[in-house]
C-alpha cells in the first residue's frame, strides 16, 4: 500500500500494463443479480438492469475515458447511477437498454459476439464511434464527467489534491515549490 | 441593520449586489441615502464557500434556465449555460479571480482607434480615461489592489513560474504576478492570501475582495443599507411621466412583491440586466424600457477567451494557490502587424481535476482526451482575455417560449465570432504554446471558451441617446432616475478583466446620484 499525502490508503495500482487493457471483460463476471470483478475483489449488485447491461456498461465506461493507472471500480461506480435512475425512471432505463441492445448488434455483426465480448479495444472503440453522436453515447459520456472525475479517491491518482482551506491552503505546503525549472 | 418599508418611495432600488451593485449600494449608504438592494440569490458567508468545484457550482451558480444561438461553442456544449456567473449576496464578485487592471488609454476610444471595423458596431466611449484615473485610484485602493498603493504584488506559484519563465524566454518584458484584488498581506480587517486556490469558489480566507466581505458589511453599517436576499427583480414599474417608481420581485417564497422607489439602479449582469429591462416593456416603453435606441440587449460581449495547458516532464500543481496572480501584458496593445485590432492579456489559469475534465475539451472521449488528463499533476495553464468587437446581432432577447419559475421570459444569448475574435484568439493560442514549449513543455493544447464570466456591453454608453443606452454617468438616456451600474454599460470590452471598471465606474456614479438627489434632480 502507498499512502497519499492526506495520509490516506490506497490500494496497489501499479500502473495497468498494456495486454491488461482490454481485460475487463474477462475480469468482470455475472453471477445472479451481481457482477464480480475477480481481479479487484469486489461486486455490485444490480437493481433494476441487467447484470449483464451493467457489465457491458463499466466497459463501455473505461472505452470512453480509458485511464490505465485506474482500476474497473472507479468505472463501476460511476455506472451505477444508471442502475439507480433506472430503477425510478423507465424513460432511462430504455435508453440504457436500448444503447447496449444497439451496441450488441453492431458488435454481433462485425466480430460475431456482444460487444462486451469484443476483445480488443481498438474494436470496441471503433463500435463506439458508430454511435457517439446519439442519446445513450451523449448521456453515458457526459454522465462520466462527474462521476468518474468527481470521485474524490480517483483524485489523488492525478495528482490533484482537493480541499485545502482546512489544511491552511498551500502557503507552507508547497505552493510554489517547484525546481526543474 | 436597516429595514425599510415596501411603500417608502424615499429609497434607492438597486438590482443585483455584485462589483456594480454591491459598491453602488455601500457608496449611497455611506452618504446617507437609503437604499434598498434587490439581490436574487441567497446570502452565504465566507464559512459556507466550500473548496469543491461541482458542490460550489450547486451552491453558487446561476443555474436558471437561458437559452443560446450562434457559432459560438458554448452554445454547443454548454446550450443552456451561457455564462458562469453567480447567483448570490456578492454575485460574481463571489466567484472572480481577482484580476484588477486599468483599462489602457486607446480602450476608451474604439471606434476611433479600431477604425471602420466590419461587422462591428465600435464606438467611443463618452468617458476618457483621464477622466476615469481619480476613480480607478478610488478603486484600487478600496480593493486593496496589489502593485497599486504601495501594496505589494502576491507570491508567484507554481503555475506562474512556468508562466513567467516561458514568457521571459520568449523576451516578454511585463511579466508579474498581477495587479489582485487579494490582499498580499492583511488590510482592511482581512487577513492575507493562504494560496488556498479555489478563488473562484468563494475565498476562504476572506483575502479575496467581494462585495460580500468587503463593501456591504460597511454599507449595513450604516443603517441606510438593506440588502433583501432570494428576491428576484421581475419587472421595473414607471409613471405616466416615464418615471421609473417601483420594482415588483419575487420574494423567497415565489410571492410578488413592489419596492417603491426614488431612483432605479440596475446591477444584475449583462444577461440579466438587459433581460430586465425588455421584461419591463410598457405602452408607453413598447421595446422595453430605456430602449428607444433599440440598443438594449446588442453589443453582446464576453472577451476573445481560450485557454493553453501545456503538459510538463515533471510535476506542476498548477493547482496550488492563487489561481490567477500571474500575467503577460506585452500583447495587450493594439498593433494591427498581428492580424487583428485591439489586444489581449495572458493570465494564468487552473481548474481542479472535475472541471478540467469538464472543459478540457467538451464532447471529446478516448484517448487523446484521457493521456491529457493523465499529464494533470504535470500541467500548467493559461487564459487568454482579449478585447472582442461588439457587433449588434450579439444579443440578449427574451425566449419566445421559454419562461423561468415565475412564469417570465427568459434570457436568450446568442453570440457569433467576429472575424477578428477568431483572428486574436488563434494568435494568443500560439503565443501561450510557444511560452510552454520555451520550457520544455512535451504536449500543449488548447482549450475553448468556457461559459462566460465576462458579460458586457448590453446597456452600452454613449453620447448620443440614438447610439447607446445609457449616457456617461451610467443614467439612461430615456428615464432619468434610471441608471444601469454593471458591466452592460461597457461601450467596448477592452483587453482587461472588467472588474475594476466596473467598481470604478460605480463609485463615481455614487457621487453622481448623491449630488443629483440632493440638486432634486432626481
Amino acid at each position: 500500500m502507498r499512502t497519499t499525502q492526506d495520509g490516506r490508503a490506497q490500494p496497489n495500482l501499479g500502473r495497468r500494463g498494456f495486454l491488461k487493457t482490454g481485460a475487463a471483460a474477462a475480469a468482470i463476471v455475472v453471477t445472479g443479480a451481481a457482477i464480480i470483478h475477480s481481479g479487484e475483489a469486489w461486486g455490485l449488485e444490480t437493481k433494476s438492469l441487467a447484470p449483464q447491461t451493467m457489465r457491458a456498461l463499466v466497459i463501455i465506461a473505461r472505452d470512453i475515458f480509458p485511464h490505465d493507472r485506474l482500476e474497473d471500480k472507479y468505472y463501476a461506480i460511476a455506472m451505477k447511477s444508471w442502475d439507480e435512475k433506472s430503477a425510478s425512471d423507465a424513460a432511462t432505463k430504455a435508453m440504457i437498454e436500448g444503447g447496449i441492445a444497439t451496441l450488441d448488434a453492431l458488435a454481433k455483426s462485425a466480430h460475431g459476439v456482444t460487444y462486451a465480448e469484443v476483445a480488443w479495444e481498438v474494436d470496441r472503440v471503433a463500435l463506439l464511434r458508430q454511435i457517439d453522436h446519439g442519446a445513450f453515447f451523449g448521456a453515458v459520456q457526459g454522465g462520466m464527467l462527474a462521476g468518474l472525475y468527481n470521485q474524490q479517491d480517483v483524485w489523488p491518482l492525478f495528482g490533484y489534491q482537493g480541499e485545502s482551506a482546512s489544511k491552511g491552503g498551500y502557503i507552507h505546503r508547497g505552493f510554489n515549490d517547484i525546481e526543474w525549472l | 441593520m436597516a429595514k425599510f418599508d415596501l411603500n417608502d418611495d424615499s429609497v434607492v432600488v438597486i438590482v443585483g449586489s455584485g462589483a456594480g451593485g454591491g459598491t453602488l449600494g455601500t457608496d449611497l449608504a455611506r452618504a446617507g441615502i437609503k437604499t434598498v438592494i434587490l439581490e436574487a440569490g441567497a446570502r452565504y458567508e465566507t464559512e459556507d464557500f466550500v473548496n469543491d468545484e461541482w458542490s460550489s457550482f450547486m451552491q453558487l451558480a446561476w443555474k436558471d434556465p437561458r437559452s443560446t444561438s450562434g457559432n459560438w461553442r458554448v452554445h454547443k456544449d454548454f446550450p443552456g449555460l451561457p455564462a458562469w456567473i453567480v447567483k448570490a449576496v456578492g454575485g460574481s464578485t463571489i466567484h472572480w479571480a481577482g484580476a484588477s487592471l486599468r483599462f489602457q488609454e486607446h480602450e476608451f476610444r474604439g471606434r476611433t482607434t479600431y477604425g471602420d471595423v466590419a461587422g462591428a458596431n465600435l464606438l467611443d466611449w463618452p468617458v476618457t480615461l483621464a477622466e476615469m484615473e481619480p476613480w480607478y485610484e478610488k478603486a484600487e485602493f478600496r480593493m486593496g489592489t496589489t502593485r497599486t498603493n504601495g501594496i505589494p504584488g502576491l507570491p508567484g506559484n507554481n503555475n506562474y513560474k512556468v508562466l513567467e519563465a516561458g514568457a521571459k524566454k520568449l523576451g516578454y518584458k511585463e511579466v508579474h504576478t498581477g495587479r489582485m484584488s487579494i490582499n498580499s498581506q492583511p488590510r482592511d480587517g482581512r487577513g492575507s492570501c493562504q494560496q488556498i486556490g479555489f478563488c473562484f469558489q468563494g475565498c476562504k480566507s476572506g483575502a479575496k475582495w467581494s462585495t460580500l466581505v468587503a463593501e456591504i458589511p460597511k454599507g449595513e453599517a450604516t443603517g441606510n443599507l438593506e440588502v433583501r436576499p432570494e428576491s428576484q427583480a421581475v419587472k421595473i414599474e414607471h409613471d405616466a411621466s416615464g418615471k421609473a417608481t417601483a420594482v415588483v420581485y419575487a420574494d423567497k417564497d415565489g410571492k410578488l412583491q413592489r419596492q417603491k422607489a426614488r431612483v432605479v439602479a440596475v446591477a444584475c449582469n449583462s444577461i440579466e440586466s438587459p433581460r430586465l429591462l425588455l421584461n419591463s416593456a410598457s405602452s408607453m416603453f413598447p421595446d422595453g424600457l430605456a430602449n428607444s435606441s433599440g440598443q438594449v440587449g446588442r453589443n453582446y460581449m464576453r472577451h476573445t477567451t481560450g485557454s493553453v495547458y501545456g503538459i510538463f516532464e515533471k510535476p506542476v500543481h498548477m493547482f496550488r494557490g492563487t489561481t490567477m496572480a500571474g500575467i503577460v501584458q506585452d500583447e495587450a496593445r493594439h498593433d494591427t502587424k498581428r492580424g487583428f485590432v485591439a489586444g489581449y492579456e495572458l493570465e494564468t489559469l487552473s481548474l481542479g481535476l472535475p472541471f478540467m475534465a469538464a472543459f478540457l475539451n467538451p464532447g471529446a472521449w478516448g484517448r487523446e482526451f484521457t493521456s491529457a488528463l493523465d499529464g494533470y499533476e504535470n500541467m500548467a495553464g493559461m487564459w487568454i482575455v482579449g478585447e472582442d468587437m461588439p457587433q449588434e446581432t450579439n444579443r440578449i432577447t427574451l425566449d419566445p417560449a421559454l419562461k423561468d419559475h415565475l412564469g417570465m421570459p427568459v434570457a436568450s444569448v446568442h453570440f457569433d465570432d467576429h472575424p477578428n475574435d477568431i483572428a486574436m484568439r488563434n494568435h494568443a493560442y500560439g503565443q501561450g504554446r510557444a511560452i510552454y514549449e520555451a520550457v520544455g513543455a512535451v504536449r500543449t493544447f488548447p482549450t475553448p471558451p468556457y461559459p462566460s464570466t465576462h458579460n458586457l456591453g448590453t446597456n452600452r454608453m454613449s453620447e448620443k441617446a440614438r447610439d447607446g443606452v445609457v449616457n456617461k454617468w451610467g443614467q439612461t438616456h430615456d428615464v432619468k432616475n434610471l441608471f444601469i451600474s454593471d458591466g452592460s454599460q461597457f461601450t467596448t470590452g477592452a483587453a482587461e478583466n472588467p472588474t475594476l471598471t466596473i467598481v470604478a465606474l460605480a463609485t463615481r456614479q455614487a457621487a453622481t446620484i448623491a449630488g443629483m438627489m440632493a440638486r432634486n434632480e432626481i
